[in-house]
């Protein structure tokens, strides 16, 4: 053990100078591991990797446009898959699959509802917004509205759930990277954010993308493995594999059923509006549809994306039961002091990764702990980006210097926003350390599909719609989807410890009443709207909805 | 010719108007669809839980409710791929058209 212990002095120090490897008391809610070597050896491969890449990144990365959208020079199918590593977080890779490990069935409608908001941007976003948009998601409502409010009122709605977004992702970081690599809380915040802004600040979307992209590619092939050995157990019959499982889980034949995860009927609804509408209103998805060069090749990206987020949730769906299969029959290897009542070693989150080992020994559980940690470092990237382009592109060069700024300003804007995000993460990543945010992600999808989707289906589909009803109707949204989130169960009364029954909202998700009070809100001051800006709004329309149909006037591949 | 007098010619084209309510259409029927096929599963959950509980037949240990979950699943994936499928070759080779005529 002391000698493993040199070894992994050298090798630590080798990787990134200053981690300590000193063996500290339980800072949070995860308990820290010992220092796992093989996952650290492999995540410094894939730093080393991704680094080199940032270099050659930064040599094509001169001018706003290049940062905002690698100059809008990415293929379909690898957006596809950079969207894809957006998406599957490693809060879906880990969380999902130790849902299935704990109760099976309800996995599964995780996993469902976190895909079915992808054929709705499909039908109804993705062409339009390539079409309308340049830099940011507020390109596209700013087209016929008066610029000051809008864009405003858009970077605000990104930047909010950028930060709750961060929040999660940071801790859920620093949390991780204890349990899998044994580094200090601390320590594993500064190199997160060191990497990342790194990433952003000299590759910007070229190297984000391509970190993605990467990412997504290691997820997929470990995912795939493990599944595939899972399934090579059971002679691949699904039936043989879930018999095993009611065998040996404590819950029996219950896994095969949905159990408490949905019981009243508004919360599943309101759930499901704020998956299904929500992912169309994240900024850093959202943002990736301007990296590509034409209204087909946006489309492909969502093809791709899809395809790849569904066949990947197909297969957490088969881990976490082959999760069941390979780790409660051997409780002394996984389980706390070998009794499975005390929980799986490092947590519920661990499932996935004591899997890993179980099929493919422990240069394997390196491999999906370096994943893991890559997956966090990506997302991380990408929000930061969006939320630098929010700050820059919007409220600097749009609002505050109205357009008349030169490319090389609005980048070292950018730049200087992203270093000040940076810091931000790293911050909000130590004062939250001891938080319960598995909320916050919820906070921010409930955001997202009351502000932001409403206003930016409202302006591109709606001839009526003016700035007024936009604003009005979004910040009726954000304030509402915020503050009946904060007055839920799950944040009043799990989070903040008040007493059970005291949460003022009942249900599970703010969506279906703030979504629909920010539509209403929207249609009704539209409405109502007769000034002379809402008419040279209206009239816009008709111009508008050509560019978004057609794309012509779009602005495309080199003519950024 | 200048993009605003191609945008203006469009606008005038009543083949336009015609293509973008044809999509629209098709896009919401889609859209309905999927909502059908996710809501659907979700109040399924809600309401009756012991229908998906059934098993898939006798001595069986997999419920229906497992591959009907994978096929909202895959279902998602198939209408997304139907979609792209058509909209990148037969509408926007309508789209073309229009902006051929346009440009003349």
């Amino acid at each position: 053990m002391i000698k493993a212990k040199h070894i992994l002095g050298g090798l630590a120090a080798l990787t990134v100078a200053g981690v300590a490897l000193a063996a500290g008391a339980d800072l949070g809610q995860a308990q820290k591991q010992e220092v796992n070597v093989m996952a650290i050896v492999m995540f410094a491969i894939f730093v080393g990797a991704t680094l080199w890449i940032t270099k050659w990144a930064a040599s094509k990365t001169k001018t706003a446009a290049d940062f905002y959208t690698a100059g809008g020079g990415i293929t379909g199918f690898q957006n596809g898959l950079a969207i894809a590593g957006d998406y599957m977080s490693a809060a879906s890779f880990l969380g999902i699959s130790a849902l299935v490990f704990g109760s099976g069935f309800d996995g599964l409608i995780f996993s469902i509802g976190w895909l079915v908001g992808w054929p709705v941007i499909t039908f109804l976003m993705a062409e339009r917004l390539r079409n309308l948009g340049k830099f940011t998601f507020a390109d596209v409502a700013g087209y016929r509205f008066d610029a000051g409010p809008i864009r405003t009122f858009a970077a605000c709605g990104s930047l909010v759930v950028v930060a709750f977004y961060l929040i999660a992702q940071m801790v859920g970081a620093g949390q991780l990277i204890k349990l899998l690599f044994g580094i200090d809380y601390l320590y594993a915040e500064i190199l997160v954010g060191v990497i990342m802004m790194t990433y952003v600040l000299f590759g910007g979307m070229t190297a984000t993308t391509w970190v993605q992209i990467i990412k997504a590619c290691m997820l997929l092939t470990g995912a795939t493995f493990m599944a595939l050995a899972v399934m090579f157990q059971f002679g691949f019959s699904p039936e043989a594999m879930f018999k095993r499982a009611v065998e040996v889980h404590a819950k029996k034949d219950a896994i095969m059923s949905p159990g408490a995860l949905i019981n009243d009927p508004i919360s599943a609804i309101s759930v499901g509006m704020a998956l299904m509408f929500g992912t169309a209103g994240l900024p850093h998805i959202l943002m990736r549809f301007f990296t590509v060069p034409s209204a087909k090749e946006a489309r492909k990206s969502v093809g791709w994306a899809t395809t790849w987020i569904g066949y990947f949730y197909i297969l957490t769906f088969i881990i976490g039961f082959g999760a069941i299969t390979n780790l409660i029959p051997n409780p002394a290897d996984y389980f706390v002091n070998g009794d499975i009542a005390k929980g799986l070693k490092g947590g519920g989150n661990m499932a996935a990764v004591h899997l890993a080992k179980a099929v493919g020994g422990d240069i394997f559980m390196g491999f999906i702990s370096a994943v893991a940690f890559a997956t966090i470092l990506a997302v991380v990237a990408g929000l930061t980006l969006s939320g630098a382009s929010a700050v820059s592109h919007d409220l600097y060069a749009s609002v505050w210097r109205h357009g008349n700024v030169d490319s090389a300003t609005e980048l070292r804007v950018s730049k200087i926003t992203t270093v000040f995000l940076g810091i931000f993460a790293v911050a909000v990543g130590i004062v939250f350390e001891k938080q319960n945010v598995a909320f916050m992600v919820m906070l921010a999808f409930a955001v997202a599909c009351s502000a932001n989707f409403p206003v930016l289906f409202m302006s591109v589909l709606w001839k009526d719609c003016t700035t007024k009803g936009a604003v009005a109707g979004g910040t009726v949204g954000l304030i509402s989807s915020v503050a009946l989130t904060v007055l839920s169960p799950a944040v009043w009364e799990a989070s903040f410890g008040n007493p059970k029954g005291s949460a003022l909202y009942p249900y599970a998700s703010s969506a279906i009443f703030s979504m629909t009070a920010a539509f209403a809100v929207i249609w009704i001051v539209s409405l109502l709207d007769r000034s002379a800006q809402a008419a040279k709004e209206r009239a816009l329309f008709p111009a508008q909805l050509v560019r978004s149909e057609t794309g012509v006037g779009a602005s495309g591949a080199s003519g950024h | 010719m200048k993009d605003e007098d191609i945008v203006e010619r469009i606008q005038k084209n009543p083949k336009f108007m015609q293509f973008v309510k044809m999509r629209n259409n098709y896009s919401i029927v889609l859209s309905i669809l999927m909502m059908i096929a996710y809501y659907g599963y979700i109040l399924l959950i809600a309401f009756d839980k012991k229908f998906l509980a059934t098993k898939i037949s006798d001595g069986a240990v997999t419920s229906i409710g497992i591959p009907l979950g994978i096929g909202v699943l895959v279902f998602t994936i198939i209408i997304t791929a139907v979609y792209v499928r058509r909209a990148n070759s037969e509408f926007d080779a309508t789209k073309d058209e229009i902006i051929r005529e346009a440009s003349k």
